[in-house]
């Protein structure tokens, strides 16, 4: 297994978060983390990446990754695309992209031609302070970012959140160009027409664990786990 | 106006000395969070260093080893000290640079005591560089001017050109996402604690001559170099670097002055004469509340634009 995932806990403070999660992702699998806000999806994904102090076991293709630091984890080859995007607003386009790799010319599976292809918009502007993109030039930008590190397993929490249908589209065309290149993905999603449709297998979170395992079709198929703990 | 050539190159040279300690204190500060307390002590270590290894080795020397001194003392700070403190917040780390103070401020007392130190303006840059209308203007201060330019020039090239500057200026805004991004952001800390240091060594250098090397000298410098980067705004270089400057100048116009307040005012045709407190206080003369003067502005921007001039967050 790739991403294992035993009795995760994690804590803000002295609020309980996450009550033990499990979940695996295999290689080259693309996996779904589903749930309403608030029941701990993000913070399984800051959790795997030694961003929260993780309690439980975290393996990654069976080595013990679970409280190392972030740097580190991301150095064993997991990458990481926030919610909250983070992109280092004063730097240029370019550099946010540099800043990715993980060595000054170290290219992997992504390098610059990549992104500037897929997203003509961000080629137009590379030397353009990322700071005054738009929502969804940002929201390409943070994916491009962490896939110039080339993670084998990358970690992407709600990225069409708050984003126009086309982008929508956009960021599940860029899904399925990272899937076609052999990275696995754990996607943390809210709209559930995308998640069913690139993913393979699914997990449902509530309340800081997982509430249900199965296909889209098992999904499909299961009206109270739908209404119980994803429909609004 | 030999007076006012004479006082804004000195005031440029006091400016520039300023900067080499406030852009150390203000990096550290946006990036870690970390209010530097002892900033100025190390200052304070570089001018000591600086005039125990020109006695053996000379000033020149001096100049490079003390300040690389400075910096490992400052990443042995923050390895042993800092990072440890930073679990339990920032009033934790703020206490820990407090008492840094005192420890360095004694540390220095018990070994050089507590007299003033013979640290003298070598030879060798020991002549008028040139004179104007009949004042001098030391070589040392064009020395001092020299170096001080070239570290801004160095330390811009390193933020902006290389790569490790770039992942510092990313670190700057979201240490977190750095991290994720597999850069080790707790050596980037390091680097950037050793590196303000470092930079406030080299003050201590070139400045433990220019004033004078005495066991009080962080205490007078470390006031002024909070101002400047209050003023200058947290998190901003080129605020902090504007800010100095222009401390440096009022303070060098500041004792020249000859003039008091009430000098301003018989222009506009108001005359004060009554024997109050008010006359009192408009007859002192800028150069004796001279020294003031740096306070007061600070309290003036911290009312009216707290952010200081530049300054990118509020706090």
């Amino acid at each position: 297994m790739m991403l294992e995932v035993r009795n995760l806990h994690a804590y803000y403070g002295q609020s309980h978060i996450l009550h033990g999660v499990d979940l695996e992702v295999g290689e080259g699998e693309i996996v779904s983390l589903l749930g309403r806000n608030g029941v701990g999806r993000s913070t399984t994904c800051k959790a795997i990446m030694g961003l929260v102090p993780p309690q439980g076991v975290v393996k990654y293709r069976g080595k013990d990754v679970a409280g190392l630091r972030s740097d580190l984890v991301a150095r064993c080859g997991i990458g990481y695309v926030p919610e909250d995007r983070q992109i280092f607003p004063t730097l240029t386009v370019r550099q946010n992209l540099e800043l990715g790799l993980k060595k000054a010319g170290k290219f992997g599976r992504w390098n610059f031609q990549d992104v500037f292809r897929l997203f003509p918009n961000l080629d137009a502007r590379q030397d353009t302070a990322a700071g005054v993109l738009s929502g969804g030039e940002q929201q390409m930008l943070t994916m491009c970012r962490t896939l110039m590190g080339d993670p084998d397993l990358i970690l992407i929490d709600e990225p069409t959140e708050g984003l126009a249908p086309k982008l929508v589209e956009q960021v599940g065309l860029l899904l399925e160009e990272i899937a076609r290149r052999g990275v696995s993905i754990l996607l943390v999603e809210q709209k559930l027409t995308i998640a069913l449709k690139i993913c393979a297998r699914l997990y449902v979170m509530g309340h800081g664990r997982i509430v249900f395992e199965g296909t889209p079709a098992d999904l499909n198929a299961n009206a109270d786990v739908r209404r119980e703990w994803l429909e609004v | 106006m030999e007076i006012v050539l004479i006082s804004l190159l000195n005031g440029l040279v006091y400016g520039m000395l300023l900067f080499m300690l406030a852009s150390g204190l203000t990096l550290i500060f946006s990036m870690m969070g970390v209010l530097n307390f002892a900033h100025a002590s190390i200052y304070m270590i570089g001018a000591y260093l600086a005039f125990t290894v020109s006695q053996v080795l000379g000033f020149f020397p001096a100049l490079i080893i003390a300040p690389i001194l400075c910096g490992l003392l400052g990443a042995a700070i923050e390895i042993y000290g800092l990072r440890r403190v930073h679990h339990n917040g920032h009033i934790a780390e703020l206490l820990f640079t407090f008492g840094l103070v005192f420890i360095i401020q004694r540390g220095v007392q018990m070994t050089w005591g507590m007299l003033p130190m013979a640290y003298r303006v070598p030879a060798i840059l020991d002549f008028p560089l040139f004179t104007v209308y009949g004042a001098n203007f030391p070589a040392y201060r064009g020395f001092m001017l020299l170096i001080s330019a070239g570290m801004l020039l160095a330390t811009w090239l390193l933020l902006k050109k290389t790569r490790i500057g770039l992942i510092i200026q990313a670190a700057l805004t979201h240490p977190q996402m750095a991290s994720s991004l597999g850069h080790n952001v707790p050596m980037v800390f390091t680097i950037v604690f050793a590196g303000g240091c470092l930079l406030a060594g080299l003050a201590g250098v070139i400045g433990g001559n220019y004033q004078t090397t005495e066991p009080g000298m962080a205490e007078a410098m470390g006031p002024i170099v909070f101002v400047v980067v209050v003023f200058g705004g947290l998190g901003s270089l080129a605020g902090c670097f504007i800010a100095s400057i222009v401390m440096g100048v009022i303070q060098t116009f500041a004792v020249v002055i000859d003039y008091s307040f009430i000098d301003f005012l018989k222009p506009l045709g108001i005359s004060v004469t009554a024997d109050n407190l008010l006359t009192e206080i408009l007859t002192v003369p800028v150069a004796r509340i001279g020294a003031l003067l740096p306070f007061a502005m600070m309290i003036l921007i911290l009312l009216f634009r707290p952010r200081g001039l530049l300054g990118t967050r509020d706090t």
